[in-house]
């Protein structure tokens, strides 16, 4: 899955992680959250979450994110199985679509009075 | 934690090519990019090249957000169990859960920048970082409830309206989520009011006596006036503040007038009046001396404030322990099923 945009810059929850408190501490893994509006629309992302597994990250999903009937069903993926196009390498991971005009529609020419095209 | 850190946890397959490593050269390309992408009403995106300064005003400005509304559930959760009506407390339960959740997503927005959520909480019970000041107030009645929502929401709809707007597109997309859910708070903040000033005297007596004590310090919530707001113009030339204090206090000022007289109650300002040339309402100073001390700690409910807030989290700790072996367990289960 390729998110190069809205993908939480994740933390990783490490147990040993010292947050400048002095005392270690667990932090719970970060989840992207995706919902479906409605049925025959994609997922979209709308935010992040921590939760300490899956389950409960579906679960405060459903709270945070959908409650007013917002979406009729939810993805949540741990923000560190994401791989991510980089912003850097935006214009070289692009540029072969760039320059292939002859993809769209509007490459070509056709006379006005011919219906249907 | 920088740039280049992120990077390369996330874009695993790129070379880490950190922008606070890169020479002086391309460091003024980058922030040029950056000054267009902005000056052209285009988005900041996480990933994306940005000022340091940038990053850190956002990070004070959306996260001292996130803190006030997590905050800002004390007040009204005051009153949860005494509300009137199972129809009330329904309300006012999901209003306060709404705002836990505005919350939510605004340290989600924060950690974009590349901060954990952990370390905003620590943070805010240190006392290291700020929330809105307003919420240092007592709620005395359950028609400060009604107030609240009318003036305090109706107040940080101005503030956050323009924000969806943000140049820095998570801000952005959070302020969407927000607002529209911050109608429905002020709305039933407004209908509590109605109700209760068709009631008797004494209901009528305690909603203006609620307006009274709320008005100014919710002028305040706008912050300093913009001669002593130092930041603004940064902020405004980066397009994460959009107006400034004044010009939204007066929006505000404006847009409350007409709903005070079409509710009977008097906002408590004797200079508080139309000004046809200014085509706005003038109204009086406001007491400087009172915000800066209620924001330097010193206001009627500051430290119990911070007190719960510590006393919740550090009270939660053998939940989220718990969660934690929990899920623990599970995975070592799971991976000895599997082995199996
Ligand atoms: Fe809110
Ligand atoms: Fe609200």
């Amino acid at each position: 899955m390729s998110m190069s945009d809205d993908t939480t810059a994740h933390v990783e929850g490490d147990p040993a992680t010292d947050l400048g408190t002095g005392t270690p501490q667990a932090t719970w893994p970060l989840y992207e959250v995706f919902v479906r509006g409605k049925r025959g629309l994609n997922h979209v992302h709308v935010g992040s979450l921590h939760a300490p597994d899956d389950r409960m990250a579906l679960h405060n999903a459903r709270n945070l994110y959908t409650r007013r009937n917002e979406g009729v069903s939810i993805w949540v993926v741990r923000a560190d199985a994401i791989t991510a196009s980089s912003p850097e390498e935006k214009d070289p991971f692009f540029a072969p679509s760039g320059d292939k005009v002859y993809r769209h529609p509007t490459f070509y020419s056709i006379p006005d009075d011919v219906p249907h095209l | 934690m920088s740039v280049s850190d992120e990077t390369t946890r996330l874009a695993t397959a790129s070379t880490p090519d950190g922008a606070s490593d890169a020479p002086a050269g391309l460091e003024r390309e980058l922030e040029d990019a950056f000054e267009a992408t902005v000056a052209g009403e285009g988005r900041v995106e996480p990933r994306d090249w940005m000022p340091e300064g940038y990053r850190k005003t956002l990070i004070r400005q959306i996260a001292q957000h996130a803190h006030s509304e997590i905050i800002g559930m004390q007040p009204e959760g005051n009153w949860i169990l005494r509300a009137p009506s199972l129809r009330r407390k329904a309300i006012l339960l999901a209003k306060v859960q709404d705002e836990a959740g505005h919350g939510l997503y605004l340290y989600s927005a924060t950690e974009t920048l590349g901060v954990d959520r952990a370390e905003l909480t620590e943070k805010l019970i240190d006392s290291k970082q700020k929330y809105s000041s307003i919420f240092n107030y007592p709620t005395l009645t359950f028609a400060d409830i009604g107030v609240i929502g009318w003036l305090v929401d109706g107040a940080a709809i101005c503030n956050q309206v323009p924000l969806c707007r943000s140049s820095y597109g998570p801000y952005a997309r959070a302020m969407v989520r927000i607002c529209k859910e911050e109608s429905f708070h002020q709305r039933q903040g407004f209908e509590l009011l109605m109700t209760l000033m068709a009631g008797t005297e004494a209901q009528r007596e305690m909603v203006q006596d609620a307006v009274d004590r709320w008005w100014w310090p919710s002028l305040m919530m706008f912050g300093p006036a913009d001669g002593d707001s130092p930041n603004t113009r940064q902020s405004m030339a980066w397009r994460i503040k959009r107006h400034t204090n004044d010009e939204l206090r007066q929006r505000f000022v404006d847009m409350t007038v007409p709903q005070a007289a079409a509710l009977g109650v008097t906002l408590p300002d004797p200079e508080l009046r139309w000004n046809d040339e200014r085509q706005a309402h003038d109204f009086g100073d406001i007491d400087w001396t009172e915000f800066t001390a209620v924001v330097k700690g010193a206001g009627p409910c500051n430290a119990q404030r911070l007190a719960h807030r510590r006393a919740a989290h550090e009270g939660g700790q053998w939940v989220r322990d718990a969660a934690s072996a929990y899920a623990a367990k599970q995975a070592r289960r799971e991976a000895g099923e599997q082995v199996a």
